[in-house]
């Protein structure tokens, strides 16, 4: 039992020490798992010290309530397949969104008497912690496709979405003014969650890494709001470090996107248009198909060879069969290297984890500005699975919704060949003008058949 | 506003700034698990959990104060896990295996 405050805010210390540093070891690969642990070793010190407070009862819930969690938490974080990482990484955002708000629904209904600034916490945690909850859910559910990840949009949308997040705030305002019935917290983390489901639903997969960016910074403030209400500075400090962080990666995936946040929250982005592209076939330029063989001979004779994934590498699953295609090529000679764009993915880092995940050395990885250079150089850039990020039209066409972006200059190749399923536009919803590029080939069909069909085309050569 | 308000809001300025100083310096290869460990962080809301269920004394504190704790452990454990095994993968070049070993 400790008894002393001071060496409980102490012991406190530790944790956020912890958490600092193994933030920090994330600066480099190398050292970054063992920051894990310190983060880690600095969580138990937290939960000890907590369950060690003067006061603490009902144990056998406690047990109860850690039992159930860490199986669900274990369960699901050994089981889940890499490419179902984003999925994974937004639902255990939104448990910690929901934890948080349900700790202020609590402490709502213990308060007899609360001052405003109490009452200014638990509104914001709440508030925040549903929203927080439910555009997890539905990130979840748009990722896992248990709902279409193309922007789902009604007339009116923004209108309503700004009213019913009004609403939650006036609430809120009340709240703090004085009206302490119970039914208004309940009424503010029902308008929440509402509003949770509302924002994300308009949101396209492709925008994805901007939203669970900020969908994490969310969880974070919530839970720094949750230590104003428990007067905990272990939970502002990990809480704020956590919004902060996820801040700097929202704003990061949209300059990748070279689009403002609120474009990306409220542009409803990547509709199919009809339209723009179709008539853009009308110069006489058509797309031609290839064959693994010819390919096969393509990256056998060349000497350097550059490999653009994108989500369709995860969906086929085929980033352990891209490695044995590289590992193939690199003993006969060829350079291999992967361009990574930032937004490549449905969150930040995403191909990096792929590719690791099929022990490709993090060496091999090159980061946009670093390989875009290097494309002149490349006799075959080999495009798989990835379209808007590879899109010429973000550089040449003003009338282009992607116009502006940053993107892999692979059409600066000499050759390009595009691995893709159909010619179906990609999550944008724009064609493609580097498919009518008289150097580009297409290898249609699903990319892990297409690699493996490769694979087994350069071992003929 | 009482002291120890002003004091909790200048810790928290702080940290932000904090935090945007260490993690400006984490590569973009190691965003995903920047992501999944700042989820593990969040997790710390477990010690809010732990004492609104430690303390609670009626059934609807005890049933919320519970869900929030499974709920904030999933988070604590399942962050914890997702970012180790991640981690994990992040591999260099492989030391070419030496001749002697065949």
């Amino acid at each position: 039992m400790i008894s002393s405050p001071s060496v409980v805010v102490l012991l406190y210390l530790v944790t956020i020490v912890c958490f600092v540093l193994a933030l920090r070891f994330l600066s480099s690969p190398k050292h970054a798992r063992k920051g894990n642990w310190v983060g880690g070793a600095g969580m138990l010190v937290a939960i000890g010290t907590t369950l060690a407070l003067e006061g603490i009862g009902n144990w056998g819930l406690i047990a109860g309530g850690i039992a159930i969690g860490s199986v669900a938490g274990v369960v699901g974080a050994r089981t889940v397949r890499m490419t179902a990482m984003p999925q994974m990484v937004a639902i255990f955002n939104g448990v910690g969104g929901g934890a948080a708000a349900l700790i202020a629904l609590s402490e709502w209904h213990e308060i007899v008497e609360p001052a405003a600034e109490e009452t200014t916490s638990i509104v914001v945690s709440a508030l925040i912690g549903s929203i927080s909850f439910a555009g997890s859910v539905v990130a979840f559910a748009k990722l896992q496709e248990l709902v279409s990840g193309r922007p789902i949009v009604f007339p009116g949308q923004n209108v309503v979405n700004m009213l019913v997040l009004l609403a939650a705030v006036a609430l809120g305002v009340a709240a703090i003014a004085g009206a302490h019935e119970q039914w208004v917290l309940w009424a503010i983390v029902g308008l929440a969650l509402l509003f949770g489901v509302l924002f994300v639903l308009p949101i396209g997969g492709a925008d994805m890494p901007v939203v669970i960016s900020l969908l994490n910074a969310l969880t974070g403030l919530a839970a720094s709001a949750t230590g104003f209400v428990l007067d905990s500075t272990v939970l502002i400090v990990s809480g704020m470090l956590v919004g902060a962080a996820g801040t700097l990666l929202t704003l990061l995936m949209a300059k990748a996107m070279n689009r403002s946040v609120a474009n990306v929250l409220f542009g409803a982005f990547g509709q199919v248009q009809a339209g723009t592209g179709a008539a853009r076939g009308d110069d006489g330029r058509t797309v031609r198909a290839t064959s693994p063989e010819d390919v096969a001979v393509q990256l056998t004779f060349a000497r350097k060879v550059i490999v653009a994934p994108g989500y369709g590498m995860a969906v086929a699953q085929a980033q352990h069969d891209v490695r044995q295609l590289a590992d193939l090529l690199e003993e006969k000679g060829v350079d291999v290297k992967y361009a990574i764009h930032p937004v490549a993915g449905r969150m930040p880092g995403h191909m990096n984890v792929l590719l690791a995940e099929a022990n490709v050395p993090y060496t091999q990885l090159a980061e946009m500005d670093q390989i875009n250079p290097e494309f002149p150089q490349a006799d075959v850039v080999l495009v798989i699975g990835a379209n808007d990020v590879t899109n010429p039209a973000a550089r040449s066409d003003p009338a282009s919704p992607i116009y502006g972006m940053p993107i892999l200059d692979v059409d600066k190749a000499a050759s390009i060949v595009v691995m893709k399923r159909s010619m179906n536009p990609g999550f944008a919803g724009i064609d493609n003008e580097l498919y009518l590029d008289p150097k580009t080939t297409m290898l249609f069909g699903d990319a892990k058949d297409s690699v493996l069909k490769l694979i087994a085309a350069v071992k003929a050569v | 506003m009482d002291v120890l308000l002003a004091i909790e809001l200048t810790i928290l300025v702080l940290a932000a700034f904090l935090g945007f100083e260490v993690i400006s310096k984490v590569p973009a290869m190691l965003h995903t698990p920047l992501m999944s460990g700042a989820n593990f962080i969040h997790g710390i809301v477990i010690v809010g959990a732990i004492l609104v269920l430690g303390k609670a004394d009626d059934t609807f504190t005890r049933v919320v104060g519970l869900l929030a704790l499974a709920l904030a452990t999933a988070n604590v454990v399942g962050g914890w896990f997702v970012t180790d095994r991640m981690l994990g993968m992040f591999k260099r070049r492989p030391e070419p295996p030496r001749k002697d070993d065949a």
